[in-house]
């Protein structure tokens, strides 16, 4: 028998269930063993705090290879543990890109040397994604890439984005797409409107992603193809996910938590750490994302992970890196929707762990007796002031430096062990 | 025989058919004695206009006219973009201005051989229309199965590659579909349309699962546009997935055999191994054959006219 550990008195988020229990939970062997059964081994007092499924975030740049410092496997990975992360999707959009399996297979080994949190990769779906010529799909896929995405690139010629998915049918892998029409959001960092006009600052309109995601639905509409949109943020984005989720029961669709919590006025006077892709929207946009999180047209919340150093981010806005560090926000700040009431603890877990687990068909993200021990036990209503400086990330661009947020990552586990603990938790 | 031109397959009726073969043997055995033929059918004239390059079809085309004794003249005219609708026309007009009995038209445009035979007095050969029909290639390729298999219905046949583009597959579906037999598509979603799956045949993204019991495999050629395209994303992924090697093989029948209708990609499609193994590969039975099926169906359509 491996170790044995047994939490107690805790509050459990089980998104699978419909209420909360509470009580003792018993891991062992790295698997969850059992639950309400008698304390064996090891005790861990959770003195009423919740106990949750780590977040699995889909999206995460590690800047390796070619920009190690921004971002590296050591960093992101204690980063992730900090912040109640243990699944990390990554994105291919290295330097190199992650576009042939012999990279991938740096990649993969990489992780499994330094990552004490687990890394799912994606790989290009275009060479350099540049959206010109498929890579190896059919390799990559057989060498253990979860899906295949362009990053922030959405394939500009329909015709070859057309080819390449026909070809990844073959394999019912899952294609990660950035719905923004490509020539409508190029050279652009805002979205048009009175702030952009006023700013000076060059946009492009919400169109562009209404256009994306009716492009990208209706050519994976008769495709057996998994469809994934890695970030709808405008109401007639919305609309057209909603249309398309009526027939297509393969196409899903996250959002940044960033977009959910920040409007374009946030931007005010151009801060680049407010610089993302796709840009930050009107605040009506915002507030029609929070009720279809409420709806459940929303699958997943993700962190958008995009470390910058601070010579890509001190620039005049336009110049500046687009992008958002998140692993270690993600969770006090997905908090505030349980907080204010928009969805029970039980719904944020299922859109932070349950179904991004489902998108990249792993089975995580619960706590069902059998599942593998990935688990954080965090205090949902802890007042934390953000400050950048003290990330373990090595890139600190986050939009909520100086924010106030309630909730704090008390304790990481990945496979049975225990990666990351906070001070303030006894055990 | 009855039909005036051979534009794809189902110009053809069994008896036809039949037709084609029988005298195709009578040709083979003379061929294979080096009996010469000539004068058999008096004089007749036989143009071979090749608007795409081509040195196989086109030296098997003329020989076969030659050993029946015709006046046989080739014009490769290399395609270009600005040679389209109304030039061809015009190119038909002067041929036919000179008289022949025969044109073989080969081109890059599906249905200009049609067009061609609209234009024109003469019968009118189809030596490939772009993705359109390769009749005569088909007709060489089951009369080959026959040779080999001892019967020409009831065979498990997997055609693999770039069906989408090949004039070569759509001409023996026609035909081994008329014989009732299996037929069976095996390639990328993308180089194999769900349409084929609409017409009734048995579509295979995973050639393991597309070879597995055949009788006969074929392999068909990847053309270099098609990986210059970006339809497929490597050499290497292409002969993983689709390329013919021992292990694939291994899953048809036991006496299974290979067939390609040429030129080889080594490597991409086929395994050298395979193409070199004279008890598996037919290919170059069917490049013999081709010349007598040629002379048969050249002189069953000169001969129509009495």
């Amino acid at each position: 028998m491996g170790k044995q550990i047994t939490f107690i008195n805790a509050r459990v988020i089980d998104p699978k269930a419909e209420i909360e229990t509470s009580g003792a939970f018993t891991v062992n062997d790295g698997l969850i063993e059992k639950r309400d059964g008698g304390i064996e081994g090891k005790v861990i007092d959770c003195k009423g705090m919740c106990l949750a499924p780590g977040i699995v975030d889909i999206g995460v740049k590690i800047c390796e290879p070619g920009e190690k410092h921004k971002e590296s496997f050591r960093s992101a990975s204690n980063a992730a543990a900090a912040g109640g992360v243990t699944s990390l999707v990554t994105r291919p959009d290295t330097k190199p890109s992650i576009d042939t399996p012999e990279l991938l297979e740096f990649f993969k080994n990489r992780g499994k040397e330094v990552s004490e949190v687990r890394i799912f990769p994606t790989a290009s779906l275009t060479k350099k994604n540049n959206g010109e010529k498929m890579t190896e799909i059919g390799f990559l896929h057989d060498g253990g890439a979860v899906g295949f995405t362009d990053g922030f690139n959405s394939i500009p010629d329909t015709k070859i984005f057309h080819q390449i998915l026909r070809y990844a049918s073959d394999f019912n892998t899952l294609i990660i797409g950035h719905p923004q029409d490509h020539f409508l959001t190029k050279d652009t960092s805002a979205t048009n409107g009175v702030f952009a006009s006023i700013k000076g600052i060059s946009s492009g309109p919400d169109t562009a992603e209404k256009i994306g995601m009716e492009r990208d639905t209706a050519l994976v509409s008769n495709l057996n193809i998994r469809y994934h949109a890695d970030q709808i943020t405008t109401k007639i984005g919305l609309d057209v996910l909603r249309k398309a989720k009526a027939t297509n029961k393969q196409l899903t669709a996250g959002t940044s938590i960033h977009h959910i919590l920040f409007n374009e006025l946030d931007i005010g006077n151009y801060r680049t750490f407010f610089k993302l892709k796709p840009p930050l929207r009107s605040n009506s946009d915002r507030e029609t994302l929070t009720e279809a999180i409420r709806e459940g047209l929303i699958d997943n919340i993700c962190s958008m992970h995009t470390p910058q150093d601070e010579e890509s981010k001190r620039l005049p806005f336009e110049e500046a890196a687009p992008g958002a560090v998140g692993l270690e926000t993600i969770l006090s700040a997905s908090l505030s929707l349980y907080h204010n009431k928009v969805l029970t603890l039980n719904e944020l877990f299922r859109l932070l762990a349950l179904n991004p687990a489902n998108i990249i068909k792993k089975n995580l993200g619960s706590l069902e007796v059998g599942q593998p021990a990935d688990i954080i036990i965090f205090d949902p209503d802890k007042p934390v002031k953000i400050d950048r400086f003290q990330f373990q990330s090595k890139s600190q661009n986050t939009p909520f430096d100086g924010f106030n947020l309630q909730g704090e990552n008390l304790l990481t586990m990945v496979k049975g062990e225990i990666i990351f603990k906070n001070n303030s938790f006894k055990v | 025989m009855q039909a005036k031109h051979i534009i794809q397959i189902d110009d053809l009726s069994r008896n036809d058919i039949e037709e084609i073969f029988s005298l195709a043997e009578y040709y083979l055995q003379l061929n294979k004695n080096k009996v010469e033929q000539k004068y058999c059918l008096g004089s007749f004239t036989q143009i071979n206009v090749f608007f795409e390059n081509s040195t196989r079809t086109l030296a098997s085309f003329e020989l076969a006219g030659k050993k029946l004794g015709g006046v046989v003249q080739d014009i490769q005219i290399a395609t270009s973009s600005i040679q389209k609708g109304e030039t061809l026309i015009d190119t038909a007009l002067t041929l036919n201005a000179m008289r022949p009995d025969l044109l073989v038209v080969r081109h890059s445009s599906s249905g200009a051989a049609n067009l061609l035979s609209e234009k024109v007095n003469c019968s009118v050969l189809n030596a490939g229309d772009g993705s359109h029909e390769h009749p005569t290639q088909a007709l060489l390729d089951f009369l080959t199965i026959k040779h080999r298999k001892k019967k020409k219905e009831g065979l498990i046949i997997s055609i693999c590659g770039d069906i989408s583009h090949s004039r070569v597959a759509r001409s023996n579906i026609a035909l081994l579909s008329k014989f009732n037999n299996q037929v069976r598509l095996i390639g990328p979603s993308n180089l194999l349309p769900a349409s084929f799956r609409e017409m009734g045949l048995e579509t295979y993204n995973r050639m393991e699962d597309g070879v597995r019991g055949a009788d006969v495999i074929m392999m068909l050629r990847l053309q270099k546009e098609r990986m210059k395209g970006g339809f497929i994303p490597s050499r290497r992924e292409y002969f993983n997935r689709f390329g013919l090697d021992n292990q694939k093989l291994s899953l048809a029948k036991s006496d299974a055999i290979v067939m390609h209708p040429g030129p080889m990609n080594r490597g991409v499609e086929i395994d050298g191994i395979i193409a070199d193994d004279l008890n598996r590969s037919v290919i170059q039975e069917q490049v013999e054959i081709g010349v007598a099926l040629r002379m048969a169906v050249l002189h069953l359509l000169v001969d129509r006219k009495g």
